[in-house]
């Protein structure tokens, strides 16, 4: 453990040389912008909660990428979306409250209006009763009309949560339940879409699909329930179990190496990546709300336990004695620290190191400051995954503002029919040379 | 036609109906070719049927058999119904392009071979022992030898493309000849050149002149003593266009989404030969038809799925291997009781099989092809231009009737084209999906929302878009509970969703039109037949009905449920023959359903029916 915590030899009282780049971010940041036009207000209609420092669009932002034919809007250089993509188009804009939500739930609804009147199928103790609660509790602030939401799953423990949800929903097939929120979304921008899926559901059968949700940047909420373990087929290993994982498919010890989810997504070309827990409602009801409120494929991995098949999983990072000297929350433009303030994380090369702050030698001057716009960062963070000594990040890894699929698809519809006009069904049958016999 | 005045001494006869094939690497331009000779013929107004015929290699090695790509056309002033059992006339350009294709040349046809491409290199790749064109093996045919890479060279020589780009345009040197031959017009060949080369004007020029050349080249040779003259067809009255299956199915689909309101979403994945119908929908953005080039099949019917939940016309388009894919999906779209049309664009199987060549053999896995007792609406499309209405009534049953429909063409019919009346749109009946916009249920003074609560006649459930207030719901792949779509693991409930599902299906029939019957109401054999076979099925019963013989043919749109008339259409036939392209299909059907002696007739070579091969049975079957 010796080299996890080296101490750097240097003086009091000077500064180590940030390395660069991992300034909070600042005018020179790379910052990725919603080109103008683009309010980040969508069609969720809440105004995401944006970090302070974190503008959502620059002048010297990046454009992004637009399909040929795609013309920006307007005359002059400006990086534009699609002509005709609207950032939020009529009947997308009900009632909102003010941004920041509180608990001024649109038209007085309360968890219980969110709730079925299905029984709750789950084994009792289990960590997706606490996520459901969440979501419930979290459902009214956010001020979109139930009637707006839609909750997709597919199969496993986890994808029962549509049932439970007073909301529309399908629970679908194993694993593609990201397509038919695709084709969704992509038909109805109008609707909140959220995913619901496992680490078999999301990583094994629907991996294709995960990662193709997120480089299109789809406008949803996917929230990964990891409990490591396959639960609803009775425990065998899962794509994220961990390696030598003895259990019913495995009796030697599995042989699979696991992914990591957030480095997975990340890789996808992701737009939000996140990741909380059970275990702290609180955090995850921010986490979520963050999710929704972004604009774009918001991808959560919450840490879920099995207490039947995989109890425990996750306590070292969940349980009160253990999870201060474990776990790290990222906030951003805030200074990693944990433990309590009593250690931190600074950058040296390449590599995160765990700094103490309690002997003098480091302050919290010292410590990587949290940026979720840099998708570096981000990458070294995701990296926290299985590396002994240093804390496992829990918080917002990355944010990125990019036009999302279902803008770009119903923008370039507008746009060619602006251009061409609306088709002509009649016309089109004779567009082609045509004779005529008497 | 004023500037290429016909050489008087020529004589020019008529002829009601001829076949041509043009033949030649698959980097020679002969789909090119081919096309270009086709809309020729539409202006010279015959009825037409096509064929193109082609390897899965996009550029197979050069000279080689394999790698031979073909293009055949029939055409006449009669009524044509298939592309032509015998070739009249085939155009080879090089010596590989003879050995597959001399087969289908009828005795004492024309064959114009490049004679340049006959050396020793070409007649080895294509496995001649000797040259064919010299050793008498070709006793019996016509053949012309043209130099037509000499005589292309000789003609660009000037021009400043380098040889590669000259050796290109010689297959305009052999359309231009066969134009000639056939006394079709040079015009539309001419200006499509100039459109697709506008950018490229040496190029354009070049290809302008190889095809002048060919043409004139007609004229002045001596190798023609005759030249053809086919007079226009006597079709039916109104305007008529070319058109390709996977085209009039793409038009199809859009004339159901206006009349039905229904927003269209178009999910696929590339698969030959179904690509063409992402390619065309894809460009009828101002329609505002979505279309989703997916990650895998199983996505892009995902999708489609997820947009019919959202108040859309899902639709997913494929082949074979494709809808293997898609199967669990499609069931899951049978669970969910939402609109979904697949499109099945079937060619050679199993597995991957003749990706490129046409087959009927996906009709048992649409049938059957699904994990418990699944049954959905199957539809048929039965030529290039009958893609329009297939397509438009797939998307009627489905959105009607709240259910998956498999709509079956193939590469023939996709690939294929005819002559077309382009349909009247005020005639296509306006259908109306069963929207729901307040709850269908009361009890204990509060409305509550049914989504299987089911429409009384069609049985069919509401389809509540989400965003209606009030309708909240979920639906999903358990097995639902009767009207409330609770999950429900009881056994009775179980069974009588299994036999709502399956009453849904056969109350379809209920809309079906009369069958009709092409010939006698009754006779000695009827000849029952589906899809792309349709044509050469017609063709045969009117060549036997022509020799006297009693027998007529139906065609059968309706594969499931079938319509409710066969069972007494059959009764009146002494015998019945069933061919189809495949190894024996809709025969087992037919066989299951009516417990009748029917007979099979079966080709699985990839390519179509000839007439002749269903006369024979006839024949057989009659004596």
């Amino acid at each position: 453990m010796a080299d996890q915590n080296p101490k750097d030899p240097k003086p009091k009282g000077v500064k180590p040389a940030m390395p660069p780049g991992v300034r909070p971010a600042g005018p020179k940041g790379v910052k990725p912008a919603m080109p103008p036009g683009v309010k980040p207000a969508g069609p969720k209609g809440v105004k995401p909660a944006m970090p302070p420092g974190v503008r959502p669009a620059g002048p010297k932002g990046v454009k992004p990428a637009m399909p040929p034919g795609v013309r920006p809007a307007g005359p002059g250089k400006k990086p534009a979306m699609p002509p005709g993509v609207r950032p939020a188009g009529p009947g997308k804009k009900p009632a909102m409250p003010p941004p920041g939500g509180g608990d001024g739930a649109p038209r007085g609804l309360t968890r219980q209006d969110f709730a079925t009147d299905q029984d709750v199928r789950w084994c009792p103790g289990c960590g997706d009763y606490a996520i459901l609660a969440t979501v419930q509790r979290l459902m009214p602030e956010l001020g979109v009309p139930r009637e707006n939401v839609v909750f997709i799953s597919g199969i496993g423990c986890s994808s029962r949560f549509p049932y439970y949800m007073n909301t529309y929903g399908m629970h679908s097939i194993h694993g593609r339940a990201p397509t038919i929120a695709t084709g969704l979304k992509a038909g109805r921008p109008d609707l909140d879409v959220w995913i619901i899926t496992g680490d078999g559901d999301g990583l094994s059968i629907g991996g294709n699909h995960l990662i193709h949700l997120m480089r299109r940047n789809v406008d949803v909420q996917l929230l990964l329930f990891n409990n490591q373990i396959y639960g609803l087929t009775k425990g065998q290993y899962s794509p994220t179990s961990e390696f030598g994982k003895v259990t019913k498919s495995s009796p030697y010890g599995s042989i699979d190496y696991p992914f990591n989810p957030i480095s997975l997504v990340l890789g996808a070309e992701a737009t939000f990546v996140a990741r909380t827990m059970d275990r702290d409602p609180k955090h995850m009801k921010g986490i979520l709300r963050q999710a929704h409120n972004h604009r774009g494929a918001s991808f959560v991995e919450i840490y879920q336990n099995c207490n039947i098949f995989n109890d425990g999983a996750f306590f070292q990072f969940t349980e009160k004695d253990a999870k201060p000297d474990t776990t790290i929350f990222l906030e951003h433009g805030k200074p990693m620290t944990f433990s309590r303030g009593r250690k931190g994380i600074r950058l040296n090369g390449l590599q995160l190191e765990v700094i103490d702050l309690t002997d003098g030698a480091w302050s919290v001057d010292d410590c990587l400051v949290h940026d979720e716009t840099s998708r570096e960062q981000a990458t070294i963070l995701g990296r926290l995954f299985q590396q002994p000594g240093l804390p496992r990040p829990f918080g917002v890894f990355y944010r990125e503002l990019r036009p999302t699929y279902d803008e770009l698809l119903q923008g370039q519809i507008e746009d060619v029919t602006r251009r061409k006009g609306p088709g002509d069904l009649e016309a089109l049958l004779r567009a082609a040379e045509t004779w005529e016999i008497h | 036609m004023s500037d290429h005045p016909q050489a008087p001494e020529k004589h020019v006869e008529d002829l009601p109906e001829a076949t041509i094939l043009f033949a030649g690497d698959s980097g020679d331009g002969m789909q090119l070719t081919g096309s270009q000779f086709t809309l020729a013929t539409a202006y010279a107004m015959n009825d037409l049927a096509t064929l193109p015929d082609f390897p899965a290699e996009i550029r197979a090695p050069a000279g080689t058999t394999y790698g031979v790509s073909g293009f055949q056309l029939h055409f006449g002033s009669v009524h044509i119904r298939t592309p032509g059992d015998e070739v009249d006339l085939l155009v080879a350009m090089n010596p590989a392009a003879l050995k597959v294709n001399l087969r289908r040349v009828r005795r004492g046809g024309a064959i114009i071979v490049n004679v340049d491409a006959f050396e020793e290199k070409n007649l080895k790749l294509a496995g001649y022992e000797s040259n064919p064109l010299e050793d008498g093996s070709l006793k019996g045919y016509h053949v012309i030898p043209i130099e037509l890479t000499k005589l292309t060279r000789e003609a660009l020589k000037d021009s400043g493309l380098n040889q590669k780009e000259i050796d290109r345009s010689k297959n305009m040197f052999a359309l231009g000849l066969a134009l000639w031959l056939y006394s079709r017009p040079i015009e539309p060949a001419i200006e499509w050149l100039s459109r697709k080369f506008a950018k490229k004007p040496d190029v354009r020029e070049a290809n302008l002149q190889v095809l002048k050349k060919g043409y004139h080249y007609g004229e002045t040779t001596e190798q023609f003593a005759v030249r053809y003259q086919v007079p226009p067809a006597k079709l039916k009255p109104g305007t008529y266009r070319a058109i390709r299956g996977a085209e009039a199915l793409a038009l199809g689909l859009l004339a159901a989404g206006q009349k039905s309101g229904l927003p269209l979403f178009y999910g696929s994945y590339p698969i030959t030969p179904a690509s063409d119908l992402l390619h065309e929908l894809s460009r009828l953005k101002n329609f505002g038809v979505m279309t989703f080039q997916a990650e895998d099949e199983i996505a892009a019917v995902g999708a489609a799925i997820g947009a019919s939940f959202g108040g859309n016309l899902g639709i997913t388009g494929t082949s074979g291997p494709g809808v293997a894919l898609k199967t669990e999906a499609i069931g899951l779209a049978l669970m969910l009781e939402l609109p979904l049309v697949v499109v099945n664009m079937q060619r050679g199987g199993p597995s991957t099989g003749l990706p490129t060549k046409t087959e009927q053999s996906d009709l048992l896995q649409a049938m059957y092809g699904r994990n418990g007792d699944a049954p959905l609406p199957i539809v048929a499309a039965s030529t290039p231009g009958d893609c329009f209405e297939a397509a438009y009534e797939a998307c009627r049953i489905a959105a009607t009737h709240m259910t998956p429909v498999i709509l079956l063409a193939d590469g023939y019919l996709a690939n294929g084209a005819e002559p077309w009346l382009i349909p009247d749109l005020d005639r296509l009946i306006p259908f109306r999906p069963p929207f729901v916009a307040r709850p269908n249920h009361e009890s204990n003074g509060h409305e509550a929302f049914l989504p299987y609560a089911r429409d009384p006649e069609t049985l069919a459930r509401p389809w509540a878009k989400p965003g209606t207030p009030n309708l909240e719901h979920r639906i999903g792949g358990l097995e639902k509970q009767h009207e409330t779509g609770n999950v429900s693991y009881d056994p009775d409930n179980h069974q009588l969703m299994t036999r709502l599902r399956a009453e849904k299906v056969e109350r379809v029939a209920r809309e079906f039109p009369p069958t009709e019957i092409n010939g006698d109401p009754e006779g000695d054999l009827l000849v029952i037949g589906w899809g792309s076979t349709r044509g050469s099925i017609e063709a045969a019963v009117e060549s036997a009905r022509k020799r006297g013989q009693k027998v007529s043919s139906l065609h059968v749109r309706y594969l499931n449920p079938l319509p409710p008339d066969l069972g007494e259409i059959f009764s009146r036939f002494e015998r019945l023959l069933v061919p189809e392209l495949n190894n024996g299909q809709f025969v087992r059907i037919l066989r299951d359903r009516f417990l009748l002696p029917f007979v099979p007739l079966n080709k699985v070579q990839g390519l179509p029916f000839k007439t002749s091969e269903i006369t024979a049975k006839i024949d057989e079957m009659l004596t």
